[in-house]
Order: structure tokens, then sequence, then C-alpha cells
């Protein structure tokens, strides 16, 4: 089957991210095919490269950028959530006169009609959020 | 229904007061992108949900924009059918009198203005998830 993944929240405060990761990696292990993940609201901070959470807890964002690596998946932060929260790409950062970019390896930015797309294309669309 | 020729049945599922979370504005900006994909659209409102839909708000104490004016436009992106659940209204003390007077219109009855508003029960409201093929919940 074909899964498209939306996730709501970001890392830590709410498990949506972790639920959705292993999904993720179970329907994957099952053969089945991801679509593409799109990062919602404050789902948008999965994808910064500048999280550093304790070394015996996981790193969600890195366990992502694994997954997306591995099966070649398209990770997609929306961008006019991204924007509201700070998560830029080397091409925003610079539109925006922003100092730095911190969008993790694997992501990438984009707009809203990557997600109702995702929502035609694949054969279920799951959705991972308070 | 996945050759991306089909239409299918988005329903956006608002379960959140309109502040206090971003959720509603945001869910307001993925069906306003997603009304030029020509889908078969529809919004259901429950729980604290409801109280998105409610006329005369004012956010203007809150620092925050407010957006409950763009509910009136939707009628203009083709989105036409907002279905909201008896019960919720009910239990906070709210009825269809409460809410803004939304309507669309009918290009087959000569543009006649006609309610997006459709009050349903519990019962109804589930039967119209189910008969949906994307569901997003906000």
């Amino acid at each position: 089957m074909r899964f498209a993944i939306q996730i709501n929240e970001g890392p830590y405060t709410h498990q949506a991210s972790d639920t959705a990761y292993q999904f993720a990696k179970a329907a994957l292990e099952k053969g089945h095919e991801i679509f593409r993940v799109f990062f919602y609201h404050d789902g948008v901070n999965n994808g910064t490269r500048y999280t550093v959470p304790p070394q015996d807890d996981r790193n969600l964002q890195k366990l992502w950028s694994e997954l997306a690596e591995a099966h070649k998946l398209d990770l997609v932060v929306c961008i006019a959530a991204a924007q509201r929260r700070g998560i830029l790409d080397a091409n925003e950062a610079k539109r925006q006169g922003k100092d730095g970019d911190n969008i993790a390896p694997g992501f990438r930015i984009s707009g809203l009609g990557q997600l109702i797309e995702a929502g035609i294309q694949a054969d279920r669309l799951i959705v991972f959020g308070d | 229904m996945s050759d991306g020729q089909t239409k299918k049945k988005f329903f956006y599922l608002n379960r959140k007061a309109p502040y206090g979370t971003i959720y509603a504005l945001e869910s307001l900006e993925v069906v306003l992108i997603g009304a030029a994909f020509e889908q078969e659209v529809s919004l259901g409102f429950i729980d604290d949900g409801v109280f998105q839909l409610m006329n005369n708000q004012d956010a203007a104490g809150t620092g925050m924009k407010g957006f409950s004016k763009i509910y009136r436009a939707l009628g203009d992106y083709e989105v036409r059918k907002l279905y909201v659940e008896k019960e919720s209204l009910e239990t906070r003390g709210l009825s269809v009198d409460d809410l803004m007077p939304i309507t669309y219109e009918d290009e087959d009855e000569d543009y006649a203005e006609k309610p997006s508003i459709v009050v349903v029960d519990k019962a109804e409201m589930a039967k119209l998830i189910a008969d949906q093929d994307v569901i997003m919940s906000f």
C-alpha cells in the first residue's frame, strides 16, 4: 500500500513524531511505500538539525534523516508553518536576510500543495498529532 | 483512487477553538490551498471546533490576527459544505443562530445564496467521516 504521513507536533513534547517514525519504519519493512512525510504545525520542528537531546535519549531528527536516506523518503516541511517557527533552508535564509539555516539532511521545505497532493496520490493519509 | 485523475473526498475535521492554539488558522490555510486542487471538499466542526464559526468574533484584544472572515469567503473557493455537530453546539449552550451566516452562490440556481452550514447529529457526522477518502483533523 502507498501511505502518506502527516505529522502535526514537534519532537519530545508529543509522541506523535515517534509514533509516526515507528509506523513508517514498520510499513517500509513490510514492503509498503511511503509517498511522502509532511510536517505541519509544530511538526516542522522535527526538521531542524540543531536539536541536541541527551545522549541516552533518541535523536528524532537524526532517526528521520537516516530513514529518509535509507529509503529515499520525501520529508517535506511546510514553508508557511516553518517560517513562523524559524525553520529555514539555505535559500529561505538568504531570501529572508537571516544569518544561517537549520534544515536537517533529508528534509526539504515546500508548500501545502505537497500535502494535498500526498492525499490525492496515496492510498491512505495517516495523521499523527494532537 | 491513486491515479491522480479521480476526484477524492477531502474532509477537514476541526476540533479546536479558533484562538488559544494555531490549529484552526493553519487548518484554514490547508483548506484554501487545497481548494486549487479541485477535489470534493467539506469541513466538519466538532468539540470546541464549533467556536470557530461563532458570529461577531473580535480578536483585537489578543494581539492575534483575526481570521473569522475567511470562513465567510469559503464559498468563493468552492468550499460549500460545513458540517457542524449538533451535540457539540448543545453542550456549549450554542445554536446555529450563534454562528456566522456563511453562504455560497449556487450557479445552477441563478446564483441564489444558500447556507453552507449544515447541522448534523453525532451519528450523521460519523457516517460523513466514514464516507471520506482523505481526512485531516486539526
